[in-house]
């Protein structure tokens, strides 16, 4: 049975010492290290799990949003009455039906409005919403309300932007980046300046400039925005819903109600995956108000084609770059300018980039650097957080830089990124020394290392299979035209949330005894978006509390706030918030022990004290009383917030800051076959290492790199939202125009994970979501480029980008 | 309009459905059956795949009214017809076996308690379920094709499963998972 390779190295020595002494549950099953299963897998299996799309009530409505037809355009008129006379229809809401003066909301600037007020921004902007008992009704009567638009020109690209009689997205800006943006219709600005450039470049040998364009990615996350508001007794509203932070949500949703925050309860709904696209709010305040007007429950569901329109998507940019290197394969400098497209509303903006000017050079050794981030205020359709975060487009860029740069150089692609990878005590563009292990040139050759898939696979003794060749059951060669290529990269993301972010989790534990069995309960408000923080709660409470038996409570506001399933970054913070609970019970239920029967064995004063397989044992293994005659009737429960270490904001000239709290790395070797005479390319294989720190569950960390992967690979050949340049209108918002790798798309994903510990994080973890989606890209561009010669400069790579010469 | 169809062996009657409805709302607004997924509702992601009669279909692109008379098996029903295929190779399900069905409690938390069919099983053991809103429908077109082809070889399994789309895993899970089911299948014989 052939299956991809999992390979697992651990840096460092087993840990020594006295063979008797044991540590912290090493002798629990089901602990942290362990590929334990997920626990909503049979719910998952059986369609038994309840996504927010499911969620059913008594009496329900169905809630409908009207969107813009334009992207630019004054309201001139707007007139409900047909569609609240239709029969059927419960409610109809627009700007003026608002309940109070808050009427905006954002991530970090409150620039979007919960329905538009005399205009629009782009293509798919709310305008009213309709409750009605059948969804087909509240669609239809939603046709019926008239809005007659007069246009305005649309705002596209930076020349339009920047232009001295452009018109201004947002007319009246006051949040905190009008200060140093050069132009309001710039959203956020971020230079980086080290050292002396021009200084540097008179020591290069060669100067290589490249300019790239990466188009627009969505998430296409399979679940639709979704959920069901039901109106509460107190004149509050519970809201079942799909998203990456509750509590974000909540801070953003009550003002808009009138309500406290104590009066919208938040569950999370099931989940059908996120990849940022559930940062920002969708349906949560419109399904909330016309559960509210209609005093009955609404439930939201988007359709694909209203999903594309219903969130943000990753940055499309332009980057410009200027790489300089000596003949011996040394970086003197890099210069750059990275232009995203941030679209109407700000949404995580200024943050991506934050990531993209930071992260904007790569995981190498440059003292000499000059980096411009900008963030535009466009027509185009809002762009925000997705999976790697600004640090996508950079690594696109400066990986097609790093090979340009060695091909002049006449140098190995891989060799010549070892002589300039970085490594634990770099510093990094904005003066942060990186103090943890990072293996960037161990990575490229661990990649380079493993074995090529063999050639011709397509040949069999019946003729050429052609499912293995580009262009697949199309039949389009049986081999002729068909060239292999390969290609390599590496990329460095950030872990956490940046620059000077509060960026803290909580964990609610506790620890009790039933029939006579010691279980521990773990409540967090974490979104489980489908990456198994479940599943890592429940081992870290085996490991800390040394139980069998972990129930794991549905996450809701109940609890404090866990932060977002984003950057990279639960394992570390929610986790690291759940450790530190269930250390803190445990140090309380030791202290119960103690006090009981501390005066029966001297080891309870004298020795260090472990909760193991649901007794107190010594570190040298000598039992000293159950968990359960500790405890007897006594419930021990703790909620407490924890914090990684803190970060800085960047200096907003020189970009000079300790801004990020932890680097992620991975590289990737992709090998893939084109059909240089149509264009087609097929992925053969896309090979990946990754420093992960410490693997808490194998299985799911080998997932999470395979799925970034794939992320990755998709918007290499296939994925992007075309915008007509024009109009600003989005052409192809379905799975019939927008492209997803299928599983015939998708190549074997041979992983291969280095463990080295980070001694700042839990259990030296390292957040990996991110990272793989990153190198995948520029490497099957790599590829792509090796095979046909070509210079390549954008993605997606289309056939007419191979043919049309 | 009303329909009269058979879902998981049981007879189903579903009342005041509009014409344009799908067998998919009307499974999951009528029937209480959420399990087959709404991701794009226009025959792209298979989601949504039910047997229809036994043929994989996407749920979405099938009116209800096509519906009348026919058998449906969903991701709900899979366990049992995995179970009833191992025991007959043709025919209906004795009303004492459909009884049984509703009587089997499962826990709510976790769904443990419940059988799951090999195909079920292998997703859970392979890793092969992340967010998991793919998974029904990959688990109704995987097993229709290991009951066709007991012993596929990965293209084969590539091309039964090409129309539906995963988000999370890449994939390569899910491959594992069929190789893990098939593995597990042929073990048996």
């Amino acid at each position: 049975m052939p299956s991809p390779t999992l390979g697992f190295a651990r840096a460092g020595g087993a840990p020594s010492g006295t063979p008797t002494k044991i540590t912290q549950g090493s002798q629990t099953r089901g602990g942290i290290g362990e590929s334990t299963l997920r626990p909503d897998g049979t719910l998952k299996v059986t369609g038994e799990f309840a996504y927010s799309s499911d969620m059913w009530h008594e009496d329900m409505l169905w809630g409908h949003i009207l969107r813009s037809t334009v992207a630019h355009a004054e309201i001139v008129s707007l007139d409900t009455g047909e569609a609240l006379a239709t029969p059927g229809v419960y409610a109809v809401m627009t700007y003026d039906d608002l309940p109070t003066e808050v009427r905006t909301y954002g991530l970090e600037i409150q620039d979007t409005p919960v329905l538009a007020h005399g205009k629009v921004r782009h293509h798919g902007e709310p305008v009213a919403i309709v409750a009605a008992d059948h969804p087909e009704t509240a669609r239809r009567a939603a046709a019926k309300i008239k809005v007659e638009y007069r246009e305005l020109p649309v705002i596209t690209d930076e020349a339009s932007a920047t232009a001295p009689d452009a018109v201004l997205v947002h007319e009246n800006r006051d949040d905190h980046h009008i200060g140093h943006v050069p132009h309001p219709n710039i959203v956020h600005r971020q230079p980086i300046v080290r050292g002396d450039v021009s200084a540097a470049r008179e020591r290069a040998d060669v100067v290589v400039e490249g300019e790239y364009c990466f188009g627009i990615q969505d998430q296409a996350f399979l679940g639709p925005e979704s959920g069901l508001a039901v109106p509460d007794e107190d004149g509050g509203v519970h809201l079942y819903i799909a998203t990456q932070w509750l509590h974000s949500d909540l801070r953003q949703i009550a003002p808009v109600l009138g309500l406290p925050e104590d009066k919208v309860r938040m569950t999370l709904a099931g989940v059908g995956g996120a990849f940022g696209g559930r940062e920002d709010l969708s349906m949560q305040i419109h399904a909330c108000l016309l559960a509210l007007r209609t005093g009955k429950p609404v439930k939201i569901v988007y359709n694909r084609f209203e999903s594309f329109f219903g969130h943000v998507h990753r940055h499309p940019a332009r980057l410009y770059y200027e790489h300089g290197a000596t003949r011996d394969g040394k970086l003197t400098h890099v210069a750059c300018r990275i232009v995203l497209d941030g679209g109407a509303y700000a949404s995580a903006s200024p943050a991506v980039v934050g990531n993209a000017s930071s992260l904007g050079i790569g995981p190498y050794v440059v003292d000499d650097v000059d980096i411009e981030a900008i963030a535009l205020y466009t027509n185009n359709p809002p762009c925000g957080a997705m999976r790697g975060f600004g640090a996508v487009q950079a690594c696109f860029a400066y990986e097609a830089q790093m090979d340009k740069v060695a091909k002049e150089l006449g140098m190995d692609p891989v060799e010549f990124r070892q002589r300039n990878a970085m490594e634990q005590g770099t510093i990094m563009p904005t003066g942060q020394p990186v103090d943890s292990p990072a293996p960037v040139a161990e990575l490229l050759r661990r990649v380079k290392a493993m074995p090529l898939p063999p050639e011709r696979q397509w040949e069999s003794s019946e003729g050429a299979d052609v499912r293995q060749l580009p262009g697949g059951l199309s039949n389009t060669t049986h081999g002729e035209g068909v060239v292999r290529g390969i290609g390599y990269a590496v990329g460095i993301k950030n872990v956490g949330f940046s620059e000077g972010f509060d960026d803290y989790s909580t964990a609610k534990v506790r620890m009790e005894v039933l029939a006579g069995e010691p279980v521990a309960t773990v409540h967090t408000a974490m979104a489980e978006v489908g990456q198994g923080g479940v599943t890592v709660h429940a081992q870290i409470a085996r490991t800390e509390l040394g139980v069998t038996q972990v129930t794991i409570r549905p996450a809701d506001t109940q609890v404090g706030s866990a932060g977002s399933t984003s950057a990279s970054r639960q394992t570390y913070v929610t986790g690291g918030a759940v450790k530190n609970a269930c250390e803190l019970v445990r140090e309380r239920v030791l202290e119960l022990g103690r006090r009981k029967f501390g005066t029966y064995h001297p080891a309870w004063a004298t020795a260090e004290l472990l909760l193991e397989d649901g007794k107190v044992v010594t570190d040298g293994g000598e039992v000293l009383a159950t968990v359960a005659d500790v405890l007897e009737d006594e419930v021990v429960e703790i909620e407490a917030e924890w914090r990684h270490r803190r970060t800085e904001p960047f200096d907003l000239r020189t970009g000079q800051g300790n801004g990020h709290v932890q680097y992620s790395f991975a590289a990737h070797r992709a090998v893939v076959e084109v059909d240089t005479e149509l264009g087609l390319v097929k992925v053969i294989e896309l090979a990946c290492a990754q420093d992960v720190g410490k693997a808490l569950n194998p299985l799911s960390v080998i997932g999470q790199i395979q799925g970034g992967t794939a992320q990755g690979l998709g918007v290499a050949v296939m994925e992007e939202i075309i915008v007509d340049p024009k109009t600003a209108k989005v052409r192809n918002p379905s799975f019939t125009d927008y492209l997803i790798p299928t599983i015939l798309d998708t190549p074997t994903i041979p992983v291969d994970v280095l463990e080295l510990a980070d001694d700042h994080a839990p259990y030296g973890l390292r957040g990996i979501g991110e990272a793989p989606t990153l190198s995948s890209t520029p490497a099957v561009l790599a590829a792509i480029r090796n095979a046909t010669g070509l210079e390549l400069n954008r993605t997606p790579v289309r056939p007419e980008h191979l043919t049309g010469k | 309009m009303r329909v009269n169809f058979t879902v998981n062996g049981r007879p189903q009657e579903a009342d005041d459905v509009w014409e344009g409805e799908s067998l998919l709302y009307v499974l999951r607004e009528r029937l209480g059956l959420p399990g087959s997924k709404n991701a794009c509702e226009q025959g792209e992601c298979g989601s949504c795949t039910v047997r229809l009669d036994g043929v994989p279909v996407c749920s979405c692109l099938v009116a209800a009214g096509q519906v009348q008379d026919r058998d449906v098996v969903t991701v709900e029903g899979l366990a049992d017809y995995a179970k009833q295929r191992d025991r007959v190779t043709s025919g209906g399900t004795a009303l004492d076996e459909a009884r049984q069905w509703a009587a089997r409690g499962t826990d709510s938390q976790t769904g443990e308690g419940g059988e799951l069919s090999p195909i079920q099983r292998a997703f859970i053991d392979a890793g092969a379920v992340q967010c998991g809103f793919c998974t029904p429908g990959l688990l109704v077109a995987a097993d229709e094709m290991l009951e066709r082809n007991p012993d596929p070889s990965d293209a084969d399994i590539r091309e039964a499963l090409s129309g539906n789309l995963c988000r999370c895993t890449g994939y390569e899970k899910i491959m594992d998972a069929v190789r893990l089911a098939a593995a597990r299948q042929g073990e048996e014989v």
